[in-house]
């Protein structure tokens, strides 16, 4: 047996070089970047360069960087930010298909007295521009619209959206957190305010994220306190995770072409074999807008628990959009709002990758997937019923 | 990932009696494809009345096919009127317990079992209890929840939730749910009138912090944690009742007025008119 981890959507293995490169800052280098003596200098110097690291990925200046704890401290800070700016406006437009970060904290919102617009998705997971276009008013202050899915690997038109957005003066923010480190981002040339990266999607630890904030956007600190980050986010900086986030987007700067090419060929092939050697099988979303490494790919009559713990029980790590797994009932709410019949919902599985895996891994999935369905398709009423 | 005990994880990878009875006595299907978890339970009934052979097949997560595992292990051998008296709560124990957000997998066993029965001796249940459908969702039945409710003790639409799925969808149920938690109370309320003095009166000290205590679960929790918050009893002194907020309520700035508006004034209502309440940090 071997392991196989396959859910790099829900969190990465730090790298390596970005643990190297940390472990200073529990030792010896352990000042306040906002000291005046030395062992502050010291430090600080290194927050700056990780900065730099950082607008680096994001083709950004560094003064437009703000580090956060989190990718959720980001899309909440991106949201409550502009909102604080615009007290006289109360519509916020999002999507169905959001992240929690965003769409609970819009709801949160709309308890509050926020007009919110949830905007729909077709089958293949797709917003409609149009509905987009009659949703936005003067009365809108922000919109809200991930970069790329986190369950389906489905990437917005960012660039079209951003345009369509600013043409009417209001602010855009994209949660990037599953593009960053996966697809390239240019945001000198992107029409977008505000965008979310965190540090333990692409390699980082868990506990730092990043906002960035276009020069001239108006925004408000969430976190109220000393002058850190420009006044944008008070508190001691997170130096070790800042030190770490910086190395490791300079890493996925320079993993970029691998992710466009060995990456995508190696989901490719796991989708490819998985389709022809599993009857009743359907990948979710649009396969020609999609991130490299997501595989979204349902067994029908197979309930998705069942499918990852015997996955497991072979050394297998993936994820599911089935209710069992989401610790409340619910089923997916991205495959929902993209009409997914719950037969597919239900034995939903993602295959999410990572510069980790190899040729080996994927034939070792390829292997251990079929009879895993067999067998509980074997067990199923609704098999022996349907087939 | 769900906390499942050894057993259950064993029951679940080494199902027992997984198959079909190609001529079962009766047979017992619940659950459905929209639903993610179904059990249908086969089973052979000899002269003696005692289960000669069951089998299942069932679509759904780890504990539903371990629950399913377990019944046929329990029933195999028994007689009718044993198995009769299974409960949820028994096939919950025979697996050494379960994950609360897991309790409606062993349900779900016991509904496949009476069924069964129901079916070997050709009365015509339908495959639902009778009444009003409560959960558009998922197709639950105001009686199957009153009977989850009564049989397992449950206080909140959450533990309903748990152990029928009613209420796991779209949510726009969950009033209907708290008005099913009430009556099944105010029915054991009655029950229990004639040794307990009412709330309005005098209560002793364990009384009344018992009162209060079920008046945070039922009346109390459950409209917070709509909101995402949660409130905790640390402690009774005479009137005074000690609370934490927990969650989204303890961040919020209006949890002040949450308190004393709220909690007090179901505390008066309910438990005793002198009640004050005092929240600590915690």
């Amino acid at each position: 047996m071997r392991d196989v981890y396959v859910d790099n959507n829900a969190t990465t293995r730090v790298a390596p070089e970005v643990k190297e490169a940390m472990l200073p800052f529990f030792e010896d280098l352990y000042g306040n970047p906002s000291s005046m003596h030395h062992f502050g200098a010291q430090v600080e110097k290194h927050l700056i360069y990780a900065r730099e690291q950082v607008a680096s990925l994001l083709n950004a200046d560094s003064e437009e960087i703000v580090f956060t704890s989190c990718g959720t401290e980001s899309d909440n800070a991106a949201i409550y930010g502009t909102l604080a700016s615009y007290p006289e406006k109360r519509h916020i437009v999002t999507t169905k298909v959001e992240h929690n970060a965003v769409l609970h904290y819009c709801r949160h919102l709309q308890k509050n007295g926020y007009r919110v617009t949830e905007l729909s998705v077709d089958r293949l997971g797709r917003i409609n521009l149009d509905e987009l276009q009659s949703s936005l008013s003067d009365d809108t202050a922000i919109v809200s619209i991930m970069y790329a899915n986190n369950e389906t690997g489905v990437v917005f038109p960012i660039e079209h959206i951003g345009q369509m957005v600013k043409s009417r003066g209001i602010v855009f923010h994209t949660d990037a957190v599953q593009a960053g480190g996966k697809i390239p981002l240019n945001l000198s040339a992107l029409p977008v305010d505000c965008l979310s990266l965190s540090g333990h999607k692409l390699h980082a630890p868990k506990g730092v994220g990043v906002l960035y904030i276009r020069k001239g956007t108006r925004f408000s600190p969430l976190l109220i306190g000393g002058h850190q980050e420009h006044g944008r986010r008070a508190g001691t900086e997170n130096v070790p995770y800042i030190v770490g986030i910086g190395k490791a987007c300079e890493l996925a700067h320079s993993h970029i072409e691998e992710e466009r090419v060995r990456i995508r060929n190696l989901r490719d092939r796991l989708e490819i074999e998985l389709l022809k050697r599993i009857s009743k099988t359907r990948v979710n979303g649009d396969q020609e807008n999609r991130l490299p490494n997501t595989l979204n790919i349902s067994f029908e009559s197979v309930e998705g628990e069942s499918i990852l713990l015997l996955l497991s029980k072979e050394g297998i790590g993936a994820s599911s959009g089935s209710a069992c797994t989401s610790g409340s009932l619910e089923p997916s709410h991205v495959l929902r709002a993209m009409g997914v019949p719950f037969n597919a919902i239900h034995g939903s599985v993602r295959f999410s990758l990572s510069r980790y895996n190899t040729e080996e891994d994927i034939s070792y999935i390829i292997e251990k997937v079929p009879p895993v369905i067999t067998r509980l398709r074997e067990m199923s009423p609704f098999w022996s019923a349907t087939s | 990932m769900w906390n499942y005990s050894e057993k259950l994880k064993d029951h679940f990878f080494n199902p027992r009696n997984v198959g079909i009875i190609e001529k079962p006595d009766g047979v017992g299907e619940v659950g459905s494809l929209a639903c993610g978890d179904a059990l249908k339970l086969m089973i052979k009934v000899n002269e003696g009345g005692r289960i000669s052979d069951v089998k299942f097949q069932t679509f759904g997560c780890g504990s539903a096919i371990a629950s399913a595992s377990a019944l046929t292990e329990m029933i195999k051998g028994k007689t009718l009127e044993e198995v009769e008296k299974i409960t949820n709560q028994d096939i919950a124990d025979y697996l050494d317990g379960m994950p609360q957000e897991k309790m409606h997998c062993s349900v779900m066993g016991r509904e496949a079992l009476e069924a069964a029965i129901a079916n070997y001796r050709k009365v015509d249940v339908g495959k639902k209890e009778e009444g009003e459908i409560v959960c558009q969702c998922f197709g639950i039945t105001d009686k199957e929840i009153l009977r989850a409710i009564k049989e397992n003790g449950l206080t909140t639409v959450e533990q309903v939730k748990n152990y029928t799925k009613a209420g796991g969808g779209c949510e726009t149920c969950h009033p209907k749910i708290e008005a099913l938690i009430a009556l099944a109370q105010g029915e054991q309320k009655q029950e229990a009138s004639i040794e307990v003095p009412s709330a309005k009166k005098k209560l002793t000290n364990i009384q009344k912090m018992k009162l209060v205590e079920e008046t945070l679960a039922r009346e109390i929790r459950p409209a917070l944690k709509a909101d995402g918050g949660d409130i905790d009893l640390i402690d009774m002194d005479g009137n005074r009742v000690f609370v934490a907020l927990r969650g989204m309520c303890s961040a919020c700035p209006s949890s002040g007025f949450t308190l004393e508006k709220y909690v007090e004034g179901k505390l008066r209502e309910l438990v005793s008119e002198d009640i004050v309440v005092v929240e600590v940090k915690s």
